[in-house]
């Protein structure tokens, strides 16, 4: 569904050349649901509107949906649905007159618009919000109607962009739900951006990885969670002694990447739960009382750290200034 | 193309009449001129040389309804960037509709709501003052508001996508729209008796003067070479090229 070689953008700002995204390439076959995971302002969005056709490559090839993207944009643009970051909908509109724009601008008839619009309603849960002006509903609410436009025209690939940026966690398991719905009820493509691991984790069944307009890696959830190498311990002991504990947990099987710093002590472990009652006997044993404990399994900002050495925060900390992107919650 | 303009004039008209209190307060610039400004120009009309013929009702409607044009259509740049900013603009660009049509369909629009301003402005000088113009000479001039609004439309919303800035614009427009304004003689006709030479000449060079003696020729009847001629070419000319500018702009890749 979608093929891109080398697709690359560069921007010049105030005499500056700005490499947004350098040549990247990208395989999505039909009825994959893949994710593009990396920090804001690493080339996510950017990419997304170069494969939608908003904006033009500086350089590489792309066919999406089966059309090349530089000689046929508008073929394109009639195979493709996009939900963009920000949602796109009037809030003087009616739900179902902005439905019925949309699918008569992809060529349905005004009868044809009013039906699809009306079945898209039911099918994302906003039945009975048919004349309700778009700026009274909620953000959830809004984000399906995206959704919904999207879908007018039953489009086989639909791309989206940070989909659940700004949600409560109960619009965001639903809106999820939806998500995967569009694989398996119509067997369409999903290529979505995010920068949350949990959404990655939950929807795609491959993720690339994009830092600094790169891709720098490319798997399964499981396996790029596999490249952290196990979960992140951190405890606390009295001061004084974190270097003896730092030696205990050394001592535990698998345990690596131990630090102590003043009364803290991190390390990994390839299982927390089970090295957890072990750490804790040992502890007791060598007379050291914790005080606090922590098990985290890998997350975005771990794979991100291990893959690019740096942290996720420092790395969006470090990315352009003037980017009208949310901050991650990681 | 067609199809999509005539989709996107329909959306916008939908939108414009839901709030019809933007339509009444667009026109309550050049009504105060009517109302309370045009009384007064009833005596210095008649006692100074070097108006152009007609009352002044003759002189002063068909002008208050270019400034009219002038106002409200160059402020159609600013629902550009409020659909911009909603992504709405991105949203309708994503599907095939034709980007041409995009622009015609709000342009379109625009120019409707400006000749039914025109239209209760000239109604109502007609039936307060006593304005007295034939009906064919305002039907044309209608034509010429409704031409008026389309270049100006046109090239607000070119100018909204390129600088992008909703604070930027409004001030920008002022600033051009002042002077343009002054320069046209729109209140006091700039005539070459009236005007010393240099501010005649200032006001030869703005093309909206022409649009304006234009308006004027055909409110009073004129229909005569002289009187319509140089407004008419110089605003179908502008018209061509402020279409021509926003659809480029409309095109452009990431606009």
């Amino acid at each position: 569904m979608i093929e891109a070689r080398g697709l690359a953008r560069r921007f010049t700002a105030r005499g500056r050349n700005v490499e947004a995204v350098r040549g990247v390439d990208i395989d999505v076959a039909a009825g994959e649901l893949v994710g593009f995971l990396g920090p804001n302002g690493a080339g996510k969005t950017t990419t997304l509107r170069m494969l939608t056709t908003l904006l033009k490559p500086t350089a590489g090839e792309a066919t999406v949906g089966g059309c090349d993207l530089r000689t046929d944009p508008l073929g394109v643009r009639k195979r493709i649905g996009y939900v963009a970051q920000g949602g796109g909908t009037a809030p003087e509109c009616r739900i179902a007159e902005e439905l019925e724009l949309q699918g008569r601008l992809y060529g349905l008839s005004r009868a044809a618009a009013r039906r699809r619009g009306a079945e898209l309603i039911e099918r994302l849960d906003l039945a009975g919000l048919d004349q309700r002006l778009t700026k009274t509903l909620s953000g959830g609410q809004r984000r399906r109607l995206d959704i919904a436009l999207s879908l007018i025209h039953s489009p086989g690939l639909i791309f989206f962009d940070e989909p659940t940026t700004g949600l409560d966690p109960q619009s965001r398991a639903n809106l999820w739900d939806h998500i995967r719905r569009l694989r398996t009820e119509q067997g369409a493509t999903v290529f979505l951006t995010t920068h949350y691991l949990d959404e990655a984790d939950a929807l795609c069944d491959r993720i690339l990885v994009i830092d600094n307009g790169g891709i720098v890696a490319e798997g399964t959830p499981d396996s790029l969670k596999a490249t952290v190498s196990g979960d992140g311990v951190t405890i606390d002991v009295p001061a004084g002694r974190a270097a003896e504990a730092a030696e205990i947990a050394g001592r535990l099987a698998g345990a690596h990447e131990v630090t102590a710093v003043d009364s803290t002590v991190r390390f990994r472990v390839p299982r927390g739960d089970t090295a957890l009652p072990e750490l804790v006997r040992a502890l007791d044993a060598g007379g050291i009382a914790m005080t606090a404990m922590q098990v985290h399994r890998p997350t975005l900002d771990d794979v991100f750290l291990t893959l690019t050495g740096r942290s996720l925060r420092d790395a969006e900390a470090g990315a352009p200034a003037g980017r009208a992107e949310m901050t991650a919650q990681v | 193309m067609v199809r999509d303009t005539w989709l996107i004039f329909r959306r916008d008209l939908a939108l414009s009449l839901r709030n019809p209190a933007w339509i009444m307060l667009g026109i309550m610039q050049p009504l105060l001129y009517l109302v309370l400004f045009g009384p007064l120009m009833e005596k210095v009309v008649s006692s100074t040389p070097g108006f152009p013929p007609g009352s002044s009702w003759t002189i002063l409607t068909p002008a208050l309804i270019v400034q009219l044009a002038l106002f409200s259509a160059s402020f159609a740049g600013f629902s550009l960037l409020t659909d911009y900013r909603n992504g709405v603009l991105e949203r309708l660009r994503v599907t095939p509709a034709s980007r041409t049509g995009l622009l015609l369909g709000k342009v379109g629009n625009n120019a409707v709501q400006t000749v039914a301003q025109a239209v209760l402005i000239t109604v109502l000088a007609y039936l307060v003052f006593g304005l007295d113009a034939p009906v064919g000479g305002v039907l044309l001039s209608l034509v010429i508001v409704a031409l008026t609004a389309v270049t100006l439309a046109s090239a607000s919303y070119a100018v909204a996508l390129t600088i992008r800035n909703e604070q930027a614009f409004p001030a920008l427009l002022n600033a051009v729209l002042m002077p343009v304004l002054l320069l046209s003689g729109i209140l006091l006709p700039i005539t070459s008796i009236l005007a010393p030479g240099w501010l005649y000449t200032l006001s030869r060079i703005n093309p909206f003067t022409h649009v304006v003696d234009a308006e004027r020729a055909s409110f009073r009847g004129d229909f005569t070479f002289g009187g319509l001629f140089s407004g008419a070419m110089i605003l179908v000319v502008m018209a061509v090229l402020a279409v021509w500018w926003g659809a480029r702009t409309f095109q452009r890749e990431n606009a």
